[in-house]
């Protein structure tokens, strides 16, 4: 095991598969002379120089869509978008392209690419840059999305994605970058399709992803207190989606909260209550319960973008509704 | 290379008109009326045969998809009625090394580069045994082994993709030119702008092809742009612009050959506008009746590209009524066979709508394939 922080372990998995694979490389905006917008592409232009670190002009569509053609070609391109909010105006590449070109072709050509960057609130920036856009992938089929919580599913998942022969969507999160964590050592590989039990506990599954599952690990030690034992699932990977481990919480806690950055109407946390309401209906003792982003786009006010975002607070009161501790 | 010259007024300059081809900066071999221009066709005798075999053998096609879809036999079609000498000739500078990135009128392109007769039928049916297994309308097909990229209905999607495969095939040591097609709406996308600049700045061997037929869909090309020409466009992102007579075979081989040429020496991109004319609606779906009045076509008609190039064959090798006769009935027996062939062919089965979504089928689409096969869905569903 190795400590290192968030945007280190992204960078290592980078740096690791372009050692291994010369067909990856890395493009987007301020990657190589900047050293990245949020520094995980530091050292990397110096290392593997201007052919495999690419700074591109400033547009979102045109880096996806030569992306995929390279991806085509049989390179395997890693985009970063400098936020995911920016990749709305490369939404066609990424949802009538990226997606479905091995369909549209009858398997004859393929898009083995990632595109990665930061995804959700950061601190200020306003409603057109706190975007959860998982919400709007997931929905693609062709597209695989996965949103690690930990430098350790960093690494082992951005290994996997750049392995990966479809199109592989990895969020990161701004205010995860400097989150420090052990990571193993050697080539680790974490697959798709498997939540993690990030705490155990018997009472009540709080399921969470990405940052929220800090925010959900800080709320269930406050429960703790409480007499309240939670169970957290980081959920690693929102498409594919692992049900079993759903399952198998819920049938030993039978209540759960969905807790996620993003609005509340549809996205992946109502896709995660419709699963448990199919496989798990008599387990339940209780209507599950989803702590969201406010149903408004994002304040740049500090304080009111405080209360939009979902905090720990607000995961406490769901946990003690379910649990009926309060009304 | 153009010069631009922006005249004052809000519309634009670019109004199609049927003697734009007699300008000075206008590539021209073959004259309307079947004579050469200067005296050197740059093409052989055999070679000159070849390509105009392919432009009927394409409009024939044409014709047939067409009434298909009238008799409701296919559900669409979009064609090239035209526009063959643009679509052939550059195909033809290709070489075998390269690849297309296709808009999606270039079908003729794609059976000149071997995609077979029979694969493109079955891609008009969505049948058992088009390439695209059914998925994707008709004249929206792939066909890899010729190295044909795939029609996006998106309008110019393959503009930055043609850019990114050639970019990345440079780096590979690929030595292959992409040659990319679209019309001339398609260069009001945010994608030409994003290709032709990243072509630019990448350097990359691309030749863009922006077949300036006049129309996208019911826009003229002076509501289209206020640019004097298309090709100026390429001014401003440091690729030369060369406009040729589209409907001159002559002329766009050689532009298309130099092209091609400079792109594969790695002096990067040019970006060709070849003059050529829709003589047909947009596609099956639209009638061009409505906004295109038709005493309008009598003059576009007299530069049919497949007319002047027969008046050429007629006096250089003696191409005769008997040849052509003949030659029309090879494609009409070559059409009646692939179309009955086609309607033969059974649909795709269901359960191969759940392959290619991804690499290996997931389990959820395992168990969603399982469960329509399992026939009638339960009670509540």
């Amino acid at each position: 095991m190795k400590s290192m922080r968030y945007r280190e372990a992204v960078r290592e998995a980078i740096a690791e598969e372009m050692e291994r694979d010369s067909r990856v490389f890395l493009m987007g905006e301020e990657v190589a002379q900047y050293q990245g917008a949020y520094k995980v592409s530091e050292g990397l232009l110096e290392r593997f120089g201007e052919k495999r670190i690419i700074d591109t002009p400033i547009t979102e569509a045109g880096f996806a869509g030569i992306g995929i053609g390279a991806a085509i070609v049989g390179l395997r391109p890693i985009i970063e978008f400098m936020t995911w909010n920016f990749s709305a105006v490369a939404f066609d590449q990424l949802l009538n392209n990226a997606a479905k070109l091995r369909q549209m072709s009858g398997g004859q050509l393929s898009v083995p690419i990632v595109f990665r960057g930061p995804n959700g609130s950061a601190r200020q920036v306003g409603s057109q840059h706190s975007h959860s856009m998982e919400h709007f992938y997931v929905h693609v089929p062709g597209l695989k999305v996965v949103a690690p919580a930990t430098p350790a599913d960093a690494k082992g998942m951005l290994k996997a994605a750049i392995r990966d022969d479809d199109p592989v969507l990895f969020l990161e999160s701004e205010t995860l970058y400097s989150v420090k964590g052990d990571v193993p050592e050697g080539d680790y590989v974490v697959p798709f399709g498997k939540g993690r039990i990030a705490r155990e506990g018997k009472d009540c599954t709080l399921i969470s992803y990405s940052r929220m599952v800090h925010v959900c690990l800080e709320a269930a030690e406050a429960l703790a207190a409480k007499g309240i034992d939670c169970e957290v699932i980081d959920l690693r990977s929102l498409r594919p989606l692992d049900e079993e481990i759903l399952v198998q919480s819920i049938s030993k806690t039978h209540r759960a909260v969905v807790a996620y950055e993003g609005w509340p109407y549809g996205g992946v946390g109502a896709e995660v209550v419709d699963r448990i309401q199919r496989l798990a209906f008599d387990e339940l003792d209780a209507p599950i319960l989803r702590v969201t982003t406010l149903d408004v786009p994002m304040p740049y006010n500090a304080k009111l973008e405080q209360h939009v975002i979902p905090q720990a607070d607000r995961v406490i009161a769901a946990v003690e509704a379910v649990t009926y501790r309060r009304d | 290379m153009t010069t631009a010259t922006i005249e004052e007024g809000a519309t634009g300059t670019a109004r199609r008109e049927p003697d734009d081809a007699l300008a000075a900066d206008v590539v021209r071999v073959l004259a309307p009326d079947g004579t050469l221009v200067d005296n050197d066709a740059g093409v052989g005798d055999d070679e000159a045969v070849a390509l105009y075999r392919a432009m009927v053998r394409t409009r024939l096609i044409d014709e047939r998809a067409v009434m298909l879809q009238r008799q409701g036999r296919i559900g669409f079609h979009i064609g090239s009625l035209g526009e063959e000498a643009t679509v052939i000739g550059t195909v033809h500078a290709m070489r075998e090394s390269d690849w297309m990135f296709p808009c999606y009128r270039e079908f003729g392109g794609a059976l000149y580069r071997g995609m077979p007769l029979q694969r493109y039928f079955d891609n008009l049916y969505g049948n058992a045994n088009d390439p695209a297994k059914g998925r994707q309308m008709p004249d929206h097909w792939t066909y890899r082994q010729a190295k044909v990229g795939s029609v996006s209905s998106p309008i110019g999607t393959q503009i930055t993709q043609g850019v990114g495969f050639a970019w990345a095939a440079r780096m590979r040591k690929d030595p292959l030119v992409a040659m990319v097609y679209f019309g001339d709406g398609a260069t009001s996308s945010n994608e030409f702008h994003n290709g032709l600049n990243f072509a630019g700045v990448f350097k990359t061997p691309n030749v863009f092809v922006c077949r300036n037929n006049g129309w996208a869909i019911s826009v003229p090309t002076e509501r289209q742009t206020a640019s004097a020409t298309f090709a100026v466009k390429g001014i401003a992102y440091g690729i030369p612009g060369v406009r040729c007579d589209g409907n001159d075979i002559f002329a766009v081989v050689k532009t298309a050959r130099e092209a091609v040429l400079r792109a594969s020496r790695g002096e990067g991109p040019t970006l060709i506008e070849a003059l050529t004319y829709r003589m047909s609606g947009h596609s099956t779906s639209d009638d061009a009746s409505r906004y295109r009045p038709e005493e309008q076509m009598s003059a576009w008609t007299t530069l049919d590209p497949i007319h002047r190039l027969r008046r050429y064959l007629e006096a250089r090798v003696g191409w005769t009524e008997g040849q052509q006769a003949a030659f029309e009935a090879e494609v009409a027996g070559e059409l009646k066979l692939v179309i009955e062939t086609a309607e033969k062919v059974t649909l795709p089965a269901l359960e191969t709508m759940f392959d290619d979504v991804y690499a290996t089928l997931p389990w959820h689409l395992q168990e969603q394939r399982a469960e329509l096969l399992a026939g009638p869905r339960a009670k509540g569903h």
